[in-house]
């Protein structure tokens, strides 16, 4: 939350927060930096109830792990991940070979920690490309209202009758599989939500105190939007983005399963899923540890968000 | 009560004419030659067996009027022909269709008994191990993905243990087992959530305080007061989760082999057959959008701010 009003100037951004969350935050910062009281602001708050809870930075301790991973790939992976040997296909885990090898004698573990590459960047991808569209629709929607919010809420309904992954595969059964059409199909079918949060949320905020106040000192509109509503209405939105950067690496993943997400020489957790399947029963290894590598990093985001989601708002626990 | 029916009905049509654009544009527009792609690859058409076909899938008329014929077919419930078995969408997907619907019943029956009674579980005895249990493996439960679920239940219970088979139909009810739990996993685990949050809100309302201080046992308190007042939310998310069963009974059926309109969506996006997955599409638009609609209408009926707003 704090983030995205942060950084360009943290402490205006601080300031512009808490005087959403409570009619006296603002008076409270000014007796701080005068009286030298300690200092209470509302990103302090949320920061310190996000490090109490264990979950939430056990979370971040995972996010960190997958991220590292998908930066230091070549460091970390021991073989290079598309290199084939034929003589030494299907061989469970070894020294040399920590996870095994696949039925075209390429090293397991290489292969996912490249595929942690995808993972991220799709989910990523897809997530900030449906923010985008979101935040810019949904700020329309709820702050200019009348047929704007009309016309925009029709549409997001539409997009919003498809079922995430159906969605996903309509689009990619016109424009082609590949990493790109990935996330833009899933990007495409993840915005509503975050429309849909994002207006209902400008919708209350809009007539708040605060805001008036704002507007009879006369700010503009663009500057009521951008330094007072969106900053106070992100939280919700905010949550929603990290736990849907969850679901898009599990829809990402399963649709490589179903052989339609990206090219299959790709080394990718679905991918290697979905062929690993073949030797099912006899050489289990070959979907369990990818299918580790997903419910790892999946759960990571969840629980960094659901964290979030309890630091910013503790009366929903 | 009525004019917010209409209204409601009137925005579904709204909401099923955008989909509708969007999936004749994605299907029949962009697409480059499905014609060619059905008849398998490296075949040529000659020109006039290219011509037939194309008027024979209404292909060679303008676009406006491909779109005209398209809705008029479809409001007929007529999903045209498929490119690949030259027989009408409507028989092949007819018998899948109720494969599915059984599938997605087993699941919501799953799911909602196993939900409900983890989260009253966990609500009561809050805090307690059995509570810790529940709130633990719906964490895990969330994370993991269906086709992952579906794979390690089929080792366990089909490869390990032999008990249930593998995949297929052929067991009878037996067979449905395992699918229906990897499909309904995920909303099992929110929905015992949901659960155990409203549920330990509402223990804590005044009216149960009454409940309990006029002397009702605490069987009576939880199920005549807590339980009935706890369990609308569940409702309403029964018709969310729809939305994510249908996405679910794809890989779910794909694991399983289970031969529902999921596979069928899968194997006609591989062959190119456009009516096919249009069916299948416009199959899980209408429910979703219809079951969305019942339960708000529902709901409305239920609290009349919602009608008035």
């Amino acid at each position: 939350m704090t983030d995205q009003a942060a950084p360009t100037a943290p402490p205006a951004g601080e300031v512009t927060l808490e005087a959403g969350a409570s009619g006296f935050g603002g008076a409270e910062t000014q007796a701080a930096a005068v009286g030298g009281i300690t200092r209470q602001t509302q990103f302090g708050n949320v920061r310190r109830r996000f490090l109490r809870n264990k979950l939430a930075l056990l979370g971040l301790v995972m996010i960190g792990i997958v991220f590292l991973t998908a930066l230091l790939a070549p460091i970390i992976a021991t073989h290079p991940p598309r290199a084939q040997d034929l003589t030494i296909t299907l061989q469970g885990p070894s020294a040399e070979h920590w996870l095994g090898t696949d039925e075209l004698g390429r090293d397991q573990f290489s292969r996912i920690v490249y595929g942690t590459r995808i993972a991220v960047s799709v989910g990523l991808a897809s997530i900030f490309l449906a923010l985008v569209i979101g935040v810019v629709l949904g700020s329309v929607a709820g702050y200019l209202g009348r047929g704007w919010d009309t016309l925009i809420m029709r549409v997001a309904d539409v997009f919003f009758a498809f079922p995430l992954i159906i969605g996903a595969v309509v689009i990619i059964l016109v424009v082609g599989r590949g990493v790109t059409p990935v996330i833009i199909a899933l990007g495409l079918f993840s915005w509503a939500t975050i429309a849909r949060l994002l207006r209902s949320s400008i919708l209350s905020i809009r007539e708040s105190e605060y805001v008036e106040a704002a507007r009879s000192l006369g700010a503009g509109k663009w500057r009521i939007v951008t330094r007072h509503v969106l900053p106070n209405s992100m939280a919700p939105v905010l949550v929603y983005a990290m736990v849907s950067v969850a679901t898009a690496i599990v829809a990402q993943a399963s649709l490589s399963y179903l052989g339609v997400g990206v090219p299959p020489d790709v080394p990718d957790w679905g991918n290697m899923i979905s062929s690993g399947q073949k030797f099912f029963g006899f050489k289990d290894y070959l979907w369990f540890f990818p299918s580790m590598a997903v419910v790892f990093t999946v759960l990571g985001f969840i629980f960094v968000g659901d964290g979030l989601r309890d630091a910013l708002d503790p009366r929903l626990r | 009560m009525g004019k917010y029916v209409v209204r409601r009905l009137l925005q579904m049509m709204l909401v099923l004419f955008g989909a509708s654009i969007i999936l004749f544009l994605c299907l029949f527009v962009v697409p480059g030659d499905p014609i060619a792609t059905s008849q398998g690859e490296g075949r040529q058409l000659d020109a006039s067996t290219r011509a037939a076909l194309e008027r024979r899938y209404n292909l060679d008329k303008p676009l406006p009027q491909q779109y005209a014929g398209y809705v008029a077919r479809l409001a007929q419930g007529d999903l045209g022909e498929s490119y690949v078995y030259r027989r009408s969408v409507n028989t092949i997907l007819k018998e899948k269709l109720g494969n599915t619907a059984k599938l997605a019943l087993a699941a919501i029956v799953l799911m909602m008994a196993l939900g409900i009674v983890a989260g009253v579980v966990a609500a009561v005895f809050r805090y307690s191990f059995l509570d810790v249990l529940v709130t633990l493996s719906t964490t895990v439960a969330i994370g993991v993905p269906t086709f992952v679920i579906g794979l390690a239940l089929q080792n366990v219970f089909a490869i390990n243990l032999g008990w249930l088979p593998l995949q297929g139909q052929s067991a009878g009810n037996r067979s449905i087992i395992l699918p229906a739990l990897a499909l309904s996993a995920v909303d099992t685990a929110l929905v015992s959530r949901l659960m155990r949050g409203t549920m330990s809100e509402v223990m804590r309302a005044d009216y149960i305080r009454t409940a309990y201080a006029k002397g009702l046992s605490k069987r009576v308190v939880i199920f005549k007061h807590a339980l009935r007042n706890s369990i609308i939310p569940v409702l309403t998310y029964l018709g969310i989760a729809f939305g994510g069963l249908l996405g679910g009974a794809l890989i779910t059926e794909t694991v399983f082999n289970w031969n529902g309109i999921g596979l069928a969506l899968v194997g006609a996006i591989q062959s190119q057959d456009n009516p096919i997955v249009l069916g299948v599409v416009t199959y899980g638009v209408l429910v979703f959008v219809l079951v969305n609609l019942v339960v708000d209408v529902a709901y409305a009926f239920l609290d009349p701010r919602i009608r008035l707003e």
